[in-house]
């Protein structure tokens, strides 16, 4: 388990100050223009060597990403844009880090901004964080009349900082859809190329990252890339806050170690799963689009890129749903089908009426009112979606399907033949 | 995708007050001269507040007059994030999430009882108090289940403490925002696992200042 003096999240259940002041006292502003003054160079460069890997899924390294944006301005302006558009089932970490330690978040943008040439970022606030937005403006206000950010800055580097907001569209979490919503529009991804650190927001270059890799940035920086890269495995490092969700006996957001087993996860901080280990299902480790991991994997799970990869799933933003035996599974997934169907843009065929083409099938299926041969079927629809849409809400879609038929067929043919071996009335062909 | 249609019955007009016109000057002052469109969300949000909750269908026009927007582009806008209510809502307008993380810890409970005592979705109950609508994930699933009313979330719910919560609403009585079984945010129910040293939030002394005492940390807010 990570040392509490290896966190960098000190206020992530707000019982600390909220103030500056208070943010202060735990280390946030802390020399900031002095690793302003090591140069745009050395922060991307220590930001690669740290092993950062982009917390919003995807999982690309931070560093990198940074170091696509344009060495020298075209007289375009540059932009950093933070993707706090949370909505992903079983993902809610980010909004710990907008309501209780915004200046973690405030003074990475701040640094982010700095390395990528941008004097200006947005952040991208979900519609219903109503209350974590007003914090995060109320700290911001706090940084403007301190003089940390602004035209005059005692950085020495104008920046200004806005708080945006969407209004219900998990679409706008994708980083083009969000531009998209952010220049007024519907939020319907875009084609890529030009790829947004060409062109991006009103067609300038532009960086989307994820809150928690923006906010865990002048930590790194301040305690260098080898604090970082020293925790966890190689390839997979640095700490990650967690969200343990569904049937444990004490559900949490928590900061540990990448690589911590699963187990220790939920016993050290979940409380246990409900009923015990053994009564333990299955888990979504990393969001809702996740491939489901049946219980029999979770035993000497790795919480991290390649542990998840290993059992054919993903760590996602490491937001964990956990459940018991009590569990409905194919129920569990029919209702994240419902999810996705809702949340589709509608610009893609393949998504827009796969999704509403897997979730009715998935209903009938959690009835047991299918034939088999569906369930193969089933499988190859979401195949046709996957890899046939602009952006990746499609494959979303399809993988948790894929997860439940992967590992819970059998449970699926078993509805199948209850239902069989009980007759049924015909249902009225009108509907 | 969710269909989403303009209410049949829509009042005559909408006119921008005063202070709202205050609100959209801020909202656009944030984005670059010309890019005015970028506060369309943001001030459709606060017309809805304005309206008393719904978006009339002369609220678009107004808002797309104000930004210079073509009106069928607001219109679109309203119509494609389902945080615009088209329709007119109750007094509390519960949002109650059903979603996967939320249903295996009793949402559809909830439910019931927002069936029971509010009646259909989207239905407002004849004394205009309440309505209510399944939504998807609202981002709070270690305090699952929960729902939003109005701009608060409610979370740890059980049907008891969400009746007595709709019943203190309904009465008039103040309620607690946030977690309703003690809980002070995300942290596991009886305290914290983590963040537990106290030494990560003792006055530290300022190692080229010598005894430059720091604010002492505080509990709560």
């Amino acid at each position: 388990m990570l040392a509490d003096k290896d966190r960098i999240f000190t206020n992530l259940y707000g019982l600390q100050d909220f103030s500056l002041k208070g943010a202060q006292s735990r280390g946030c502003w802390d020399g900031t223009k002095a690793i302003l003054e090591k140069g745009r160079d050395w922060i991307i460069n220590e930001m690669k060597a740290s092993g950062l890997r982009g917390r919003g899924g995807a999982g690309f390294s931070t560093g990198l990403k940074w170091s696509f944006m344009p060495k020298q301005s075209d007289g375009r302006p540059h932009y950093l844009v933070v993707n706090a558009d949370e909505s992903e089932p079983g993902t809610c970490k980010d909004r710990e880090i907008l309501r209780n330690d915004p200046h973690t978040l405030i003074e990475g943008c701040l640094i982010a901004s700095f390395a990528m040439g941008a004097h200006a970022a947005y952040i991208y606030v979900r519609g219903e964080f109503i209350y974590e937005r007003k914090r995060l403006q109320q700290a911001i206000d706090e940084c403007y009349a301190a003089g940390l950010l602004g035209q005059n800055n005692i950085h020495d580097y104008p920046f200004d900082l806005y708080v945006h907001h969407g209004a219900g569209a998990y679409i706008c979490g994708e980083e083009t859809a969000l531009l998209e919503s952010l220049e007024g529009k519907k939020g319907m991804p875009r084609l890529k190329p030009p790829f947004p650190a060409n062109m991006g927001l009103y067609g300038c270059p532009t960086t989307v990252n994820n809150v928690e890799s923006i906010a865990v940035a002048p930590t790194i920086l301040r305690r260098g890339a080898a604090w970082f890269s020293g925790i966890g495995r190689a390839n997979n490092v640095g700490t990650k806050l967690y969200g343990i969700s569904g049937h444990v006996n004490r559900p949490c957001v928590v900061e540990d170690a990448m690589g911590i087993t699963f187990k220790e996860l939920i016993e050290k901080h979940g409380g246990g799963v409900r009923g015990g280990w053994d009564n333990l299902l299955a888990i979504i480790p990393g969001g809702a689009s996740c491939p489901v991991v049946p219980a029999e994997a979770c035993e000497d799970l790795i919480m991290d890129f390649d542990g998840l990869r290993a059992v054919k799933s993903s760590f996602g933003t490491a937001g964990v749903l956990v459940m018991d035996k009590s569990t409905d599974i194919i129920k569990a997934i029919a209702r994240i089908s419902a999810f996705f169907k809702h949340e589709s843009c509608g610009q893609c065929t393949p998504c827009r009426e796969g999704t509403g083409w897997m979730w009715r099938v998935m209903q009938r299926m959690a009835e047991g009112r299918a034939h088999k041969r569906e369930i193969d079927m089933l499988l190859e629809v979401t195949t046709q979606i996957e890899g046939h849409t602009i952006c990746a809400l499609g494959d979303a879609a399809a993988w948790p399907v894929q997860g439940l038929i992967r590992n819970f067929r059998h449970v699926i043919e078993e509805r199948i033949d209850q239902y069989a071996a009980n007759p049924h009335p015909e249902p009225v062909a009108a509907e | 995708m969710s269909v989403r249609r303009l209410a049949a019955e829509q009042p005559e007009s909408f006119a921008f007050t005063p202070e709202l016109e205050e609100i959209a000057k801020a909202l656009i002052a944030k984005y670059p001269e010309g890019r005015q469109a970028s506060a369309v969300v943001p001030l459709l949000w606060e017309t809805q507040k304005a309206a008393g909750g719904w978006l009339p269908e002369p609220a678009l026009r107004a808002v797309a007059d104000r930004l210079g927007m073509a009106h069928i582009r607001v219109l679109e806008v309203a119509t494609f994030y389902t945080m615009f209510n088209l329709a007119p809502v109750g007094k509390y307008f519960v949002q109650l999430c059903g979603t996967t993380p939320c249903m295996l810890r009793g949402s559809d409970d909830l439910k019931a009882v927002c069936q029971r005592r509010i009646g259909d979705e989207r239905h407002v109950s004849a004394d205009g108090t309440f309505s209510w609508l399944e939504v998807e994930c609202l981002g709070a699933c270690t305090n699952a289940p929960m729902v939003q009313i109005n701009d608060d979330y409610f979370e740890d719910l059980t049907p008891e403490n969400f009746e007595a919560l709709l019943d203190n609403l309904a009465a008039g009585r103040p309620v607690k925002i946030g977690p309703q079984n003690g809980r002070h945010g995300s942290e596991p129910l009886g305290g914290p696992t983590a963040l537990t040293d106290p030494a990560l939030y003792a006055p530290k002394a300022k190692q080229d200042e010598p005894a430059a005492p720091a604010a002492a940390p505080t509990t709560g807010e």
